[in-house]
């Protein structure tokens, strides 16, 4: 699904990414882990084609990536913020994502599940940082795609949509989508993830399931598991 | 691009400013023809505020269109659309706006007082045609420096400081240049000289059709005198063609190797 090679990203003399190796198969859900700063997003908007990578390749569906953009018609992004363009209103804001994506959407039931409609004609500059992110995850899980990435999907959202949200996850994860998800709720994490990727300095310091991180931290609670592996 | 430009245009059409800058030139030109009673002389006066306004609004309006749609243009670089067609189509969609603005706030006021019988159209469409140009020139200039400044402060600041160094103090250095090496053959620095300035390529442009030898000054004195009047248009547009593109050119190239 996808293999990136020896990836180096530096922000000026900021070394982001160094000599990172990850390959990813087909189905199921990885969360993406690791410190503030230890290149998470990065890592994801390389896979997107947003950051330019300094080194290294990239292959989304066996194809590599370098400077192509039809790729990205097969994955659902949702960004970290939810930056909007202000002045749009939020139907109009979907149906323009619809216009420019050409793809069969179902954006009607998620607008009911996250009770969007009084809404709909609001602009979306008025809105608040909860229904922000509500229309980011309808814009998200809108199209049927076979990736579908999350950068930090519970930013902002209250206990009742947090659940409506785990059980979308679990469905797109049920029809046998690949799905990235980066989250520093690890209650979250441990609900839905079948494989964590932990990042460190750059580089993938553990790839495996939440079991076998218990184990080789000898930790019997997944948040400690995961706070014994950054301070190892 | 063309969705993109579709949408960045419709943005554009709905914010205030477009109106603003439509209803100050639709007032200019009335009240030009209303002071002057005279075509062909409002068509002067018009060419010295066109040559300093249009490329001062296409700056302005450039670096903050640019600035400002930070979230639309992050919102589409994660959908299936090419890099180059976001920021060419962004970039078309407010050059075009601004250009619309222009044409119709002068044109309308000149129509109704009876352009079409009067002999000045071709010099009025001259004059649009330039303005318009010199709209696509200096967008595409302050669309590459804000592409470059992440600062926004420091990409206004740079913006303005191109707009005021084209506008005013290349005409001060060329002119003084001219005096300092007055013993020397200054020919064709004078040419290369204008050839480096949209602002006084198009000054000399209107100027040669207008021929009014009295405004020519020198470097339009030796443009006719180097080309004839018809050679030197053409190839004044071919000049502004070149203004036009390289920019273009550099923001698709840049757009490509960013970050965001």
């Amino acid at each position: 699904m996808i293999q990136v090679d020896n990836l180096h990203k530096k922000f000026g003399k900021n070394q982001v990414l160094s000599a990172l190796d990850l390959k990813i198969e087909g189905g199921g859900i990885f969360a993406i882990l690791g410190p503030n700063g230890s290149g998470k997003t990065t890592l994801i908007k390389s896979i997107l084609g947003m950051v330019v990578p300094n080194k290294g390749s990239i292959s989304v569906l066996d194809k590599p990536i370098k400077s192509g953009w039809k790729y990205r018609q097969e994955i659902n992004y949702l960004p970290q913020i939810a930056n909007f363009p202000g002045n749009l209103k939020v139907k109009e804001l979907i149906a323009m994502i619809k216009d420019l994506r050409q793809k069969p959407s179902e954006e009607n039931k998620l607008i009911t599940l996250f009770g969007l409609e009084p809404f709909m004609d609001k602009k979306l500059s008025t809105l608040s940082g909860g229904t922000k992110q509500k229309v980011n995850l309808v814009l998200t899980f809108m199209f049927n795609s076979p990736l579908i990435i999350l950068d930090e999907p519970t930013n902002g959202l209250d206990p009742a949509t947090h659940i409506k949200l785990k059980n979308l996850i679990k469905e797109e994860k049920a029809k046998g989508k690949t799905l990235l998800i980066t989250s520093h709720i690890m209650q979250f994490v441990e609900d839905v993830a079948d494989e964590i990727v932990f990042l460190l300095e750059g580089k993938i310091y553990f790839k495996g399931s939440i079991e076998a991180l218990k184990t080789k931290t000898e930790q019997t609670n997944f948040e400690h598991a995961i706070a014994a592996i950054s301070s190892n | 691009m063309i969705k993109i430009l579709k949408y960045s245009f419709y943005d554009l059409m709905r914010s205030r400013w477009s109106y603003v800058y439509f209803l100050f030139y639709l007032l200019l030109g009335f009240v030009l023809l209303f002071l002057n009673n005279d075509l062909s002389k409002a068509v002067i006066t018009l060419m010295n505020v066109i040559i300093v306004l249009v490329p001062l609004i296409g700056t302005i309006f450039g670096v903050m269109y640019f600035y400002n749609s930070k979230e639309f243009t992050e919102l589409l670089l994660a959908q299936p659309i090419k890099r180059s067609s976001i920021f060419i189509g962004q970039y078309l969609g407010v050059a075009g706006s601004l250009s619309m603005s222009l044409v119709l706030g002068l044109g309308i006021p000149f129509v109704m007082y009876g352009l079409f019988e009067s002999n000045a159209i071709w010099d009025f469409s001259l004059l649009l045609i330039t303005g318009a140009f010199l709209t696509l020139i200096f967008t595409a200039l302050s669309f590459n420096i804000a592409l470059s400044n992440e600062n926004k402060i420091k990409g206004f600041g740079y913006a303005v400081l191109m707009w005021l160094f084209l506008a005013v103090i290349y005409d001060g250095l060329f002119l003084m240049s001219l005096i300092v090496f007055e013993q020397y053959p200054l020919d064709s620095f004078s040419l290369a000289a204008t050839m480096f300035n949209p602002i006084d390529l198009s000054r000399t442009l209107i100027l040669l059709k207008l021929d009014i030898s009295a405004l020519l000054g020198y470097t339009g004195a030796v443009f006719k005198q180097f080309f004839g009047t018809y050679i030197g248009v053409v190839i004044s547009f071919v000049m502004l063609g070149f203004w036009t593109l390289l920019p273009i050119l550099r923001l698709s190239f840049k757009a490509k190797r960013k970050d965001f």
